[in-house]
């Protein structure tokens, strides 16, 4: 199957102007995961000098992994129920375009923000750890390794985390409902970086790293697994 | 309106292209059920290219569904169907999007995107080669060149529903779907969309066009089906009516006639005669029925001047398409 870059970027640029007139998508996208560092921020700021060796032996920052999972839960499902809402999703549909095609398109627009949200989460996180952390505890969290690891699994489990909103959005009429089910969706991944970041899963290197491959194959082909849902007559009639 | 510069044809022949008779739409026997429940069912009829082809039928008849089925949207349940020359098939979808336009009832447009970048969008779903002219060129025929800028969003219904027109047009297709597209507008936007239509029709354009308004069907369309859930009439406006009613002249005179039976019995072209009221007549106004107007009206009013008759009027009354429909659907009403 050949498939059209240029109706894939047709639908990514629409996007992307969508989300530039809806400032408050984006806003939005921000204050779960703000919310959701400032708890372990304050609890890092208490901490004594006396913990950063505890702090040295575990993997905080894995618990900040959960924000990716997080952020595009808004974007994705709204991508495919919204446009049924808005009665948009008929006319694209009768043009050329593929299910692939538009299930790419939208996963990439959801994708920009979604990186932006996390990476400025994530930096003002650090940035607050090193300004207002004891400087012993700040260096125990800040470590190269940890920090470069992050970075690598932000796009990752976005990218996870879109495909399952779309999915969801694929097979959802309302998109309150689907934005609903998209957060429980990020549920799992909350528990796992969770019980990771506090030492009672240890992820080594090799791990990890097979962890990336496992996660980056199947965010290439998300869109092979969510487009057999993504049903034409489904969406229009329903 | 302007024009809508040169259609552009798709590189290569569609796999079954027999000849220019070859029909734009070729329905055998389609049906689409949802469950239990038949949206139409065993419909048959071709549209010829370059037709304007009305759909007509009461709410919940199956016309959207037939639209949505024919632009790919569903897939039907049974039957065989050729849309542009393309078998309707899951392999052939593209090629028939390709060459088809759909203009929904409702407009869905992007409402945060201005006219301009919903145009651009659409352009770009379509491939086209020429965008900027496409845009250009779809804003002209709809008159809204000067409201580009502006954000769908803050536009009238009216003009949402040319941009919606415009947006089909982009296309340049071979078959354009309209699904009641002058629904909510003002009697100027109607003519001015009526004007398109037409347009449309001189330059060889397939419409397909699905109306409530039956006195648009009637002026602009070629062919008119009339529907519920299964095919009820199908064929030119003129035939429908002239196969459902019999053709009569009506004829007022000053005085009622003292024995119309005598007037009108012995005269070959006049196969009748009724009064207008059931009094026989008393008002002085007939409905004679007629084999041939053209024969019968000078034979009638010969007759007419022959008994001393004063004839104030004689003229032959023209059913409406939606005598015809009315008739047909009769108060079988709709099934929403």
């Amino acid at each position: 199957m050949n498939l059209s870059r240029r109706r894939i970027a047709a639908i990514y640029r629409k996007e992307l102007r969508e989300y530039r007139r809806n400032r408050q998508i984006v806003i939005t996208m921000a204050m779960l995961p703000l919310l959701f560092s400032v708890y372990p921020a304050i609890e890092i700021f208490a901490l004594p000098g006396s913990a950063a060796d505890e702090l040295r032996a575990k993997q905080p920052l894995i618990y900040m992994l959960a924000i990716p999972a997080m952020v595009p839960a808004t974007v994705a499902a709204y991508s495919v129920a919204g446009e049924r809402q808005q009665n948009s999703l008929e006319p694209v549909l009768t043009t050329p375009i593929r299910d692939e095609e538009f299930l790419i398109g939208k996963a990439l627009a959801a994708l920009l923000p979604s990186l932006v949200v996390s990476y400025a989460v994530f930096g003002v996180f650090l940035l607050a750890v090193e300004l207002f952390a004891k400087p012993s505890v700040a260096a125990a969290i800040l470590r190269g390794p940890a920090i470069l690891g992050e970075l690598a699994f932000i796009p990752l489990i976005t990218m996870l985390a879109i495909w399952a909103g779309v999915a969801i959005s694929t097979r959802t009429a309302d998109p309150r409902v689907a934005t609903q089910l998209s957060v429980l969706v990020s549920f799992p991944a909350i528990a796992i970086t969770t019980v990771t970041s506090i030492g009672l899963i240890r992820v080594t290197a090799p791990a990890a790293a097979m962890i990336a491959v496992v996660l980056l194959i199947v965010d290439v082909a998300g869109w092979r697994v969510v487009a057999p849902l993504f049903s034409r007559e489904r969406l229009i009639t329903r | 309106m302007v024009g809508l510069g040169a259609r552009m044809p798709e590189p290569g022949p569609p796999p079954t292209v027999g000849g220019a008779a070859e029909p734009a739409i070729a329905v055998s026997r389609l049906t689409k059920m949802f469950g239990e429940r038949a949206a139409f069912r065993d419909v048959s009829f071709e549209v010829g290219r370059g037709e304007v082809f009305g759909f007509l039928g009461p709410n919940g008849a199956g016309k959207t569904t037939i639209v949505r089925t024919l632009g790919t949207l569903i897939a039907a349940s049974a039957g065989t169907a050729s849309v542009a020359g393309y078998p309707l098939t899951p392999e052939h979808g593209v090629d028939i999007r390709r060459r088809i336009a759909v203009m929904p009832e409702a407009p869905g447009l992007y409402l945060r995107l201005s006219v301009r970048e919903n145009l651009e969008c659409f352009a770009a779903l379509y491939e086209s080669p020429v965008p900027r002219q496409r845009i250009e060129a779809a804003l002209d025929a709809v008159d809204l060149s000067g409201r580009a800028r502006d954000a769908c969003g803050a536009l009238s219904k009216g003009l949402r529903q040319r941009v919606a027109l415009a947006r089909a047009l982009l296309s340049d297709p071979e078959v354009l779907f309209l699904d009641e597209p002058t629904s909510g507008l003002d009697p100027v936007a109607a003519g001015e969309v009526h004007a398109l239509i037409r347009e449309l029709r001189r330059r060889g354009v397939t419409i397909f066009l699905t109306t409530h308004r039956l006195d648009e069907a009637d002026q602009l369309c070629d062919r008119v089906a009339i529907m519920n859930t299964t095919l009820r009439a199908i064929g030119r406006p003129e035939e429908l009516r002239s196969k459902l009613f019999t053709t009569t002249l009506a004829v007022r005179t000053r005085q009622p006639l003292v024995d119309p039976d005598a007037v009108f019995a012995g005269l070959p072209a006049v196969d009748g005669w009724r009064s207008e009221d059931g009094r026989h007549g008393a008002d002085g106004v007939y409905v004679i029925a007629v084999s041939d107007p053209t024969v019968a009206a000078p034979e009638v009013t010969r007759a007419l001047v022959g008994a001393g008759a004063d004839v104030l009027a004689l003229s032959e009354p023209r059913r409406s398409l939606q005598d015809v429909y009315l008739e047909i659907i009769g108060d079988e009403g709709s099934r929403e």
